[in-house]
């Protein structure tokens, strides 16, 4: 199981690009806004995309009554994250190199990979409840109190995914290069499964 | 028969139309129908310009900003005027700028910018410009767009023949239209001839920040120094003057300058006289000038009275510096892209005189000369003519060049720019100005890449040919495309005060350094306020500093108490935004100097005296937001008895 040890070693280190990358990115496009104010989303804490964005971003949501882009120390996240992607990794690697060395089975590679997609839509449901909480707990004094059609209170719940116009502005939610490292890890991963089950019934097969 | 002659009306129109088609755009001279001029101008909302045109304000004291080819005007920065818009000149920071030698003077005459240069190209740094009337050089910064320094230029009146920079910034040059007694002193003004002194300033610039300071003044006869030029390439070291009145009359110049048939073009070696500076020549002399500079972090000038000034007595320098006869009374003088022809633009003439380099250095070597002033050799003009472009128009001013071989004049007296070839001398073509034009600004046009695509001719009459506006006009500026064999008109547009010239760069060199906020970070000031918490007000005296700061939508504090009949109140204004383009501005009822406009980042000082008990409003002057109007406060103002302590508050009713 040489080759699958080696595409599972290399599969969980990708996660560490975690580490270095943002796992997401909001944009925030507006007639006044040209050139579009954005959050570097890290599993250390939140960045703006140039220099004053966050400030910018937070000025603005003032007069909504949103709360203020919290800091790394305001998350439990952003503690917990950092130990999750780093324990996922090390687990990674060991099991890549019990895997090279035959003493474990492609299966348990699978196990990994399991694991790693439950925390991941764990995490994401965690995300998600956060961006609910920001666009929707807002400050009932808010210089701006804007309500939909019905009557009720605007949310300002940036999308999870994708685009979504909100006021006059353009929020544009993605994964970033860091998501896309950990995904390209996990195929790797999901990879090292199928190349490990190969190799360990030809192994057996002749043995 | 009336039908039948209006049929002929419209087939002569319908001929018209096609030949005008059909024979293309070789002519340029067809209008806006053949020629597409309008598309050529056109820049699409949201596009950018590909030149910045920076264009003098004359009696306006400052710059304006244009774009090339749309003509748009993009900002006004003020130089050597106060500028209520901003509060530049009337703000405690920004006062020292204007401060000189006959204390403070808060508007000139600003003439001829030019943008710096390093090894003979463009380089987007800084544009310099002189001050005409109280003689001053200035220095804008092309990160900020904004006066950074200006120097007093002393023993000088009519700072004309400046401020045009050598080949790689080494000096910016500043000469004296006005001869005058140095120093001054009170003496018959008949005694002009012999008594009078012109002096030729070349100021130093720093390499790294830019600093100027005077490295020497060379003190030169009683003439009239009109304009100038550097030498380049060939010629590089070399540094051209003309000069009119070499009569040194001293009364009813318009008649008594101008029996000379030739005034001279002064040729001044600056790097031999830099040399024997350098080795300790030249005189100190006692002077007193004013060098005011400003700082982006402190966001503060301060103004430094100078003491001495080096003087240099060109007999003391022998072979730097030279007079080359040029006929009457030259105006403009300049010189080509590689430094060989020093033309000289004789104002009351109809040819225009071309100088050769080449030819001059020969001359200087055989000792051609014809006799001296004061002592200054004077060439012997056949020895030193390259040609003569012969009836090339009435009224010679100034010429540019394009790079591809052309010179560009303009002639006042029949209005029109001439195109000419350079080696052949020949005039290839000519067109009307509207009206009476002055100046030629061709981009790069004063180094050794010209940007040959666009000329503007900056015209001093307008007349008729915008929407009349009452019996006082802005001038008129007109743009030419210069890139085939014929120019073509292709815009009018109006300039701000009167243009004295141009300075033109393709933007690209300088757009992606233009700076779009100061940091909050780096703000030195000594009154700024950067965290919140420290708003705050103080009494000293007399004197309440108000450390305020301003973010969409509020001041903090916003109103003060405390506040009496007879103090001097501070208002120190942080502008906290970090956002492009979100400047405040602050207005106080009643203050006698103006309000402020402050960039994110910046830190302004305006001082308002209260004259009477009450309740005073201030208010943001820039609508900063959807919450603009909410944006103000109140000062209460006690009688000068009242022992009412000062307090300060925000957002708690």
């Amino acid at each position: 199981m040489k080759k699958a040890g080696l595409i599972m070693i290399v599969g969980s280190l990708l996660l560490l690009g975690l580490f270095k990358f943002p796992l997401w990115n909001i944009m925030l496009g507006a007639p006044q806004y040209p050139e579009p104010m954005g959050m570097d989303i890290y599993i250390t804490g939140i960045q703006g995309v140039q220099e004053f964005d966050i400030q910018n971003i937070d000025g603005l949501n003032h007069y909504i009554g949103m709360k203020t882009i919290p800091k790394p120390e305001e998350m439990w996240e952003f503690n917990v994250f950092p130990l999750v992607i780093g324990g996922m990794a090390a687990l990674g690697v060991l099991l890549g190199v019990l895997a090279f060395f035959g003493k474990v089975n492609a299966w348990l590679l699978l196990g990994w990979l399991l694991l790693m997609s439950i925390l991941g839509v764990l995490g994401m449901y965690d995300f998600n409840v956060w961006l609910t909480d920001y666009g929707t707990n807002l400050d009932p004094n808010a210089i701006m109190k804007m309500t939909n059609l019905d009557g009720s209170p605007m949310s300002y719940k940036p999308p999870l995914f994708g685009h979504q116009k909100m006021l006059n502005f353009d929020v544009d939610s993605y994964p970033a290069l860091g998501a896309y490292l950990m995904f390209a890890g996990m195929l790797l991963t999901l990879m090292a499964f199928f190349v490990g089950k190969y190799e360990w019934s030809k192994k057996h097969k002749y043995s | 028969m009336k039908t039948s002659l209006n049929i002929s009306i419209l087939l002569l129109l319908i001929t018209g139309l096609f030949s005008c088609n059909t024979k293309d755009s070789k002519d340029g001279n067809k209008g806006a129908l053949a020629s597409n001029a309008a598309e050529k101008v056109y820049v699409a909302p949201g596009e950018h310009d590909e030149f910045y045109a920076f264009v003098s304000g004359g009696y306006s004291g400052n710059l304006t900003v244009y774009g090339l080819p749309s003509g748009r005007m993009f900002k006004e920065i003020p130089v050597f005027s106060q500028f209520p818009t901003s509060g530049y000149g009337y703000s405690e920071e920004t006062k020292p700028m204007l401060n000189t030698s006959h204390g403070f003077i808060p508007w000139d005459d600003a003439h001829h910018p030019d943008i710096s240069q390093t090894s003979g190209k463009l380089d987007g740094r800084w544009v310099f410009i002189n001050g005409n009337n109280t003689p001053r050089i200035a220095k804008i910064d092309l990160k900020t767009f904004e006066t950074t320094e200006i120097i007093e230029v002393p023993n000088s009146a009519g700072n004309h023949s400046s401020s045009f920079v050598t080949e790689n910034t080494e000096y910016v040059v500043a000469g004296t239209r006005f001869s005058v007694p140095v120093p001054q002193q009170d003496i018959a003004i008949n005694e002009y001839k012999g008594k009078f002194k012109g002096a030729l300033s070349f100021i130093s610039v720093d390499p790294e920040d830019g600093k100027m300071s005077i490295k020497f003044q060379l003190m030169m006869p009683g003439f009239n120094y009109d304009l100038s030029h550097p030498g380049r390439g060939k010629s590089h070291g070399w540094f051209f003057f003309t000069t009119y009145n070499t009569e040194e009359a001293n009364s009813l110049l318009e008649v008594n300058a101008s029996q000379n048939d030739k005034d001279f073009i002064a040729a001044v070696n600056w790097k031999k006289i830099e040399e024997y500076v350098n080795n300790g020549g030249g005189k100190m002399m006692p002077a007193n000038y004013a060098h005011n500079v400003y700082d982006d972090f402190t966001h503060t000038a301060t103004s430094t009275m100078m003491k001495e000034v080096l003087v240099v007595d060109p007999l003391e320098v022998p072979g730097a510096v030279f007079l080359l006869p040029t006929p009457k009374s030259p105006h403009g003088v300049d010189i080509d892209p590689s430094g060989e022809y020093i033309i000289g633009n004789g104002k009351l003439s109809a040819d225009l005189t071309i100088h050769s380099f080449t030819k001059m250095i020969k001359a200087i070597e055989n000792k051609k000369f014809d006799g001296d002033a004061y002592g200054i050799p004077i060439l012997k003009f056949e020895e030193i003519l390259r040609g003569t472009v012969k009836q090339a128009g009435l009224g010679p001013l100034h010429t540019e060049f394009d790079g591809k071989g052309n010179g560009y004049t303009t002639f006042f007296i029949s209005s029109e720019l001439v195109k000419w070839d350079l080696e052949t001398l020949e005039v290839i073509d000519r067109k009307p100005n509207y009206y009476s034009v002055g100046h030629v600004m061709i981009p790069g046009g004063n180094s050794a890449h010209p940007f040959g695509k666009y000329a503007v001719s900056m015209n001093k009459i307008t007349k008729d040919r915008y929407l009349p506006t009452g019996p006082e006009l802005e001038h008129s500026a007109q743009l030419f495309d210069i890139t085939g064999e014929k120019m073509e008109l292709l815009l009018d547009f109006p300039t701000h005060g009167e243009p004295h010239y141009a300075a033109g760069i393709p933007a690209s060199i300088i757009k992606e350094n233009s700076q779009k906020i100061y940091k909050l970070a780096e703000n030195k000031h000594e009154y700024a306020t950067i965290a919140n918490g420290d708003a705050r007000v103080e009494r000293k005296g007399n004197e309440v500093h108000i450390y305020m700061t301003m973010i969409r939508s509020h001041f903090t504090p916003d109103n003060i108490e405390g506040v009496k009949v007879g103090d001097k109140v501070y208002f120190h204004i942080t502008n906290h935004e970090q956002d492009f383009d979100v400047p405040h501005g602050f207005a106080m009822i009643g203050a006698n100097n103006s309000g402020l406009l402050i960039m994110p980042g910046q830190t302004k000082t305006t001082v308002w005296e209260p004259k009477e008990v009450g309740v005073w409003p201030f208010y943001c002057t820039d609508f900063c937001s959807a919450l603009h109007q909410e944006m103000q406060g109140y000062v209460r103002v006690s009688p000068k008895s009242s022992n009412l302590e000062l307090s300060w508050s925000l957002g708690d009713d």
